[in-house]
């Protein structure tokens, strides 16, 4: 553990070139029903950018990266992603919702990887990559398999491409939900989760795939408890609780000398396990 | 006794018999794929639509499996006319048998579409599935696994149902059960020989059922992405679709 920190922490504290901010989130509010979920959240994550959200459940991150992606309407503020308003649109300086057709191409560009895969269990492992790029982006299938058949290569299962969701492990499955989100060519990555519904000794093969992309400059914004992988590959670490940010600081200062005092309550928690 | 076995094996290869065996098994398929196409259209109105298409496909529901198919047969082909609508014996028939129908897959179809697992349509509008692209590509796939066991037991219900056609004089198997009947007054041959006919229907549908069924069954396992509690609903569907007849 500590070897691999010395060995991947320059990356995150060398302050690296990081691009133009690239998601936007300005004074986001959520509710379900009586529950308030997500209070005046503003966070800005720039291109390159990995940025980690933890926090107990129920405290709204995960609600968050669904409201990043559309997939939950948000009840206030805004949140831009990949260069969309997302699921409106500005006429005449007032905000309009849009259709389906149109969040969907919007939802086109960031991709989402959930905690339970939600992979195609009706398809073959290749046919669960391919299904965007063909059936949405219309692009020839050829090219889409050549491209499935190196990202499955790229997360460590270039023999798995005609098996069946089901006949896969938990890692495995997960690893293929990685190359779907990755085969729409996103510009930014979400994950929710990833790893909280593996058995422990798959949790790595996920995180290594996951660390691969941070390196290959993939903007990430990853909700987990996985510290280790907030070590290794953040440039920010966000503690939210109660709906809200109190914590939000680069690895060394957010593990060493965090502000808040649920920080420390977390982080005692977390790391006694 | 007075039962003749020649009459029984003459009826069932009689000319009319045979006509009738066949009138009943396309007006089976014809009657079940319109109401396959009726209840797909009810089930995503109820599920999808604004307030006024849930409430049309709610009201069809309501009305067609809270009446018998018998009198919906007879309003549509003797009433109608009344008021200026008059269809064919051969439109009425498929008509009725199908609105009936679709009325009983609508809620199959629902169950079916509802025990998709929700992560199934998050990771869809993940990848920028339209609400169409949604249904055809992951949605649909996903569920007809759970509507099909159902949807033959339909069918079967169907084939059998379609007798009751013949009081609206479509010359399916009991019609013309009936009609040998008064040329010869052998009724107990000709109507063990109808009954011998749709046993016949019924028990090759099964066989063919059973292969549809182990099809659907084999690429990916017991149904996957499928919740405890939609099953509950699907059955619940199922028990109720049971009585179309």
């Amino acid at each position: 553990m500590t070897m691999q920190e010395t060995q991947l922490a320059p990356r995150s504290r060398a302050g690296r070139d990081l691009g133009e901010p690239i998601v936007l989130i300005e004074g986001v509010e959520k509710r379900f029903g009586d529950n308030h979920v997500l209070k005046d959240v503003s966070i800005t994550v720039r291109q390159g950018e990995v940025v980690v959200i933890c926090g107990r459940s129920g405290s709204g991150k995960s609600t968050l990266l669904r409201c990043i992606d559309h997939l939950e309407t948000i009840d206030g503020g805004t949140i831009r992603a990949a260069g969309h308003l997302m699921g409106m649109r500005e006429k005449n300086g007032k905000r309009v919702p849009l259709k389906d057709a149109e969040i969907a191409r919007q939802q086109r560009d960031l991709g989402m990887v959930f905690q339970n895969f939600n992979l195609f269990p009706h398809i073959s492992v290749i046919e669960n990559i391919t299904l965007g790029p063909v059936r949405i982006q219309k692009r020839p299938k050829a090219e889409a398999r050549e491209e499935a058949r190196a990202l499955l290569a790229r997360v460590g299962l270039p023999d798995k491409e005609n098996a069946y969701p089901r006949q896969l492990s938990g890692g495995q499955q997960q690893r293929v939900a990685i190359a779907r989100a990755l085969a729409m060519k996103p510009k930014v990555m979400l994950f929710d989760e990833p790893t909280s519904a593996l058995d422990p000794e798959m949790i790595s093969e996920v995180l290594d795939v996951m660390v691969d992309l941070s390196r290959q400059g993939m903007t990430m914004i990853v909700v987990t408890h996985e510290m280790g992988f907030a070590r290794a590959a953040a440039d920010r670490v966000i503690l939210m609780h109660d709906g809200r940010i109190v914590e939000e600081a680069d690895p060394e200062t957010f593990f060493t000398k965090p502000e808040s005092e649920h920080t420390r309550l977390f982080l005692s928690k977390i790391l006694s396990h | 006794m007075n039962w003749s076995w020649e009459f029984f094996f003459s009826y069932l290869t009689n000319g009319m018999m045979l006509r009738g065996a066949w009138t009943t098994v396309w007006l089976s398929v014809v009657s079940m794929i319109l109401g396959l196409g009726l209840g797909v259209l009810a089930a995503m109105m109820k599920m999808y639509g604004n307030r006024a298409l849930r409430w049309v496909a709610e009201f069809y529901i309501w009305l067609f499996r809270g009446t018998p198919v018998l009198i919906q047969l007879v309003i549509i082909y003797t009433g109608l006319p009344q008021i200026g609508i008059r269809l064919t014996v051969i439109e009425s028939a498929i008509l009725g048998l199908a609105l009936n129908e679709g009325a009983y897959l609508a809620e199959i179809i629902r169950s079916g579409i509802m025990s998709v697992d929700k992560g199934q349509t998050d990771a869809s509008r993940a990848i920028g599935m339209t609400w169409r692209q949604r249904m055809w590509l992951v949605i649909l796939p996903q569920a007809a696994r759970t509507i099909i066991p159902p949807l033959g037991n339909q069918f079967n219900g169907m084939l059998k149902t379609t007798s009751l056609a013949s009081v609206i004089s479509m010359e399916e198997l009991m019609r013309s059960a009936q009609m040998l009947a008064q040329i010869e007054f052998r009724v107990l041959e000709s109507y063990t020989c109808a009954a011998a006919w749709y046993l016949a229907l019924v028990s090759i549908w099964g066989m063919i059922q059973v292969r549809i069924e182990a099809h659907y069954e084999k690429p990916f396992g017991p149904a996957a992405a499928v919740s405890p509690e939609a099953k509950k609903e699907l059955r619940k569907a199922v028990e109720e679709g049971g009585t179309a007849a």
